[in-house]
């Protein structure tokens, strides 16, 4: 058998176009619902027009149908509420927020009622919801649809929250949130839509874990952390450190909430530094989260304080020169890395 | 309206449910009072809403509320001891305990919760609805909701929603004429709430909420139109709140004594009562026993929930997930 018939190439909307259509076709409670997600709304002859703004939903329209695959209206507080309603009721919707900054006109539905009723009620009330939506600066959209925002919903107590990295995890990762019981948003970085990934994806169905973060690779030097698209950052930059003479270790976190504490304090434990890199803001961020676990956890561990490399304090910049300045980068990342490594 | 088609056992029934609510209210202003619970929004004088409502519906059927509804759980059946034990916050309640008076519900009866946030349950009940539909049941969700919650977006996008899919949901808002203390004809343009439906394309309906044979009425026609498939009816029910927004304030600061005379004069069990004994429906002797084991089934739920223990500490972190790790 050749190389290029033993490996799978497929890109990370195929991936999760792929997870979508096969639990589509395995689980007849799985709907999928928002704007556009088919296009042309019933007019017959224009059936599957856009199949979603990144196509991530292209094709389902005419293997499902209108039942399971619905145009909605632009009201996402309307339809993510829907989403909740139908997941508390006997379906497993998959809902796309087009992009995270939309939460703000839906976030009662996601942070009142899909995470709380199970709480609420006493256990017996279950939100098998899922919310996939799009993240990340980098294709000059500016403020409002670039945000990656994730930090937000970590905050509440009921949801679960996801990012891929490549097409193999996103396909898993769609996959088991579909079917995990509670309600899990999947925050797709749309600058991973448009990249070419080497992991073989296999085409049967699989799912990757919810909370379990991954090792990209082994190293004693220094850990980097990373999250969807920042993960590809830390290994660019490893490569880089590598060629200075070091050993990286990198940590695809994968999983925000739950997030896999125990994989990140081993990891920590046996580099002694770390360096967390994570498009989010600053402020109350990821990173933040987990510089203070590590402070709190493993810091007779330590031969350096815990590094951050964030997005600034500022809105995403819609100039193409300031939005490569404000979105972590392989320079970055090294010249945090080399301040702590020695 | 006509009435000649509710028979005795639909008024009997709702007058035992509205009974049953109004003792209830009673006795869980007592128990705030007493210092057991706090923020109790109390649902007298809007009793007539939903029993009228409910008499069309099933345990298969689904209803949501609002953060007034104590009365919407009981005219859908739920079981008195253990909305009681949920108000004083103890394990055997509805949700253990930990929801309260404000997030009441129970699954098993179709009562998909009561909600803190105004308005906030609509689009819920629209989604409830949407698997009513997609799964092809004959199943209706029922969602009410405050004259306030009437301002609130998501009641529009929802009619929108549930107009172009027509979906099997009835919007009913109780307009009790109060959103906490600010009045109805300030707050909402236009002066009537069940004119807005025409933008949607779906019926809207203004009726006598004090009256439960005509919510009865009107309900019936919501009912069946959802069942048939032909989309959402929004129902206006002209009601009344008899006490403030959570209980223990002045409602005079706010509306006159004459105006709540004036409702409370027409008040919803009176004329339901009224109703009965006029048409030769039954004795004055069956409405006292029916009285009297309303009050009893009231006085035991009391007392289950006073003598049910609080949740045991692990509680606290149980049902955050169904599984997280």
């Amino acid at each position: 058998m050749t190389q290029a018939e033993a490996t799978r190439q497929i890109s990370f909307i195929q991936a999760i176009n792929e997870a979508l259509r096969q639990e589509l076709q395995r689980d007849p409670s799985v709907i999928v619902m928002g704007e556009d997600i088919a296009g042309g709304g019933e007019r017959e002859d224009f059936q599957d027009a856009w199949g979603g703004p990144m196509r991530l939903t292209k094709g389902l329209v005419n293997e499902f149908g209108r039942n399971r695959i619905r145009d909605t209206p632009i009201s996402e507080a309307g339809f993510v509420g829907a989403g909740v309603g139908a997941a508390a009721s006997g379906l497993r919707p998959v809902v796309d927020l087009m992009y995270v900054s939309f939460y703000g006109v839906c976030a009662d539905q996601i942070t009142n009622n899909a995470a709380k009723m199970h709480y609420m009620f006493g256990g017996k009330v279950t939100v098998p919801l899922t919310i996939m939506t799009g993240i990340g600066a980098g294709t000059n959209s500016a403020a409002q649809h670039s945000e990656t925002l994730y930090s937000i919903f970590t905050h509440f107590p009921g949801l679960k929250c996801v990012v891929p990295s490549n097409p193999y995890n996103a396909k898993g990762l769609m996959t088991a949130a579909i079917r995990d019981d509670d309600p899990v948003i999947v925050f797709n970085n749309r600058q991973l839509m448009g990249l070419r990934f080497d992991d073989h994806v296999p085409e049967d169905q699989y799912t990757v874990q919810i909370g379990k973060s991954e090792i990209k690779q082994e190293g004693d030097d220094i850990t980097l952390i990373g999250i969807g698209f920042t993960t590809r950052v830390c290994m660019e930059a490893a490569e880089e450190l590598e060629e200075q003479g070091y050993s990286v270790e990198v940590l695809d976190l994968l999983s925000l909430s739950p997030m896999d504490n125990d994989a990140i304090l081993s990891s920590v434990q046996k580099t002694r530094k770390v360096v967390i890199v994570d498009e989010d803001y600053p402020r109350c961020s990821i990173a933040a989260d987990i510089s203070a676990l590590v402070a709190e956890e493993a810091f007779d561990y330590l031969d350096a304080p815990p590094r951050r490399v964030n997005a600034p304090h500022a809105s995403v910049p819609y100039s193409r020169p300031l939005e490569a300045l404000y979105v972590p980068n392989k320079e970055k990342v090294v010249e945090a890395a080399l301040e702590i490594i020695d | 309206m006509p009435y000649t088609e509710i028979n005795r056992d639909s008024l009997l029934w709702m007058y035992e449910t509205m009974v049953t609510i109004r003792r209830f209210e009673e006795q869980s202003r007592r128990e705030a009072d007493a210092g057991k619970l706090r923020g109790m929004h109390s649902s007298v004088g809007q009793e007539a809403v939903p029993t009228g409502l409910c008499a069309h519906l099933d345990e298969n059927d689904y209803v949501l509320g609002t953060h007034r509804s104590h009365h919407h759980c009981i005219a859908k059946g739920l079981d008195l001891n253990h909305m009681m034990a949920e108000l004083l916050g103890k394990s055997t309640g509805t949700g253990k305990g930990k929801g309260g008076t404000m997030h009441i519900a129970d699954i098993d009866r179709g009562m998909l919760g009561a909600n803190g946030v105004v308005g906030s349950n609509i689009p819920v009940a629209t989604g409830v609805a949407l698997t009513a539909k997609v799964k092809g049941t004959n199943q209706v969700s029922v969602v009410f909701f405050g004259d306030g919650a009437s301002s609130q977006g998501v009641l529009h996008e929802s009619m929108n929603l549930a107009g172009i899919w027509k979906l099997p949901v009835i919007f009913v808002c109780e307009n009790n004429r109060y959103a906490e203390a600010t009045p109805f004809e300030y707050s909402v343009a236009g002066g009537s709430i069940s004119n807005r439906a025409d933008g949607y394309g779906i019926p809207g309906v203004s009726v006598d909420g004090q009256s439960v044979m005509d919510m009865f009425e009107v309900g019936r026609e919501a009912v069946a139109r959802a069942r048939a498939g032909d989309g959402p009816t929004l129902i206006e029910a002209q009601t009344y709140r008899y006490m403030g927004h959570f209980g223990a304030d002045d409602p005079l600061g706010y509306r006159s004594a004459e105006e709540q005379q004036y409702y409370i004069d027409r008040d919803c069990i009176a004329n339901c009562r009224a109703h009965i004994l006029e048409g030769s429906f039954a004795e004055e002797s069956e409405l006292e026993e029916i009285d009297a084991s309303c009050l009893a089934a009231v006085n035991e739920a009391t007392e289950f929930a006073n003598k049910s223990p609080f949740p045991d500490p692990e509680e606290l972190l149980q049902d955050v997930y169904v599984s997280y790790s």
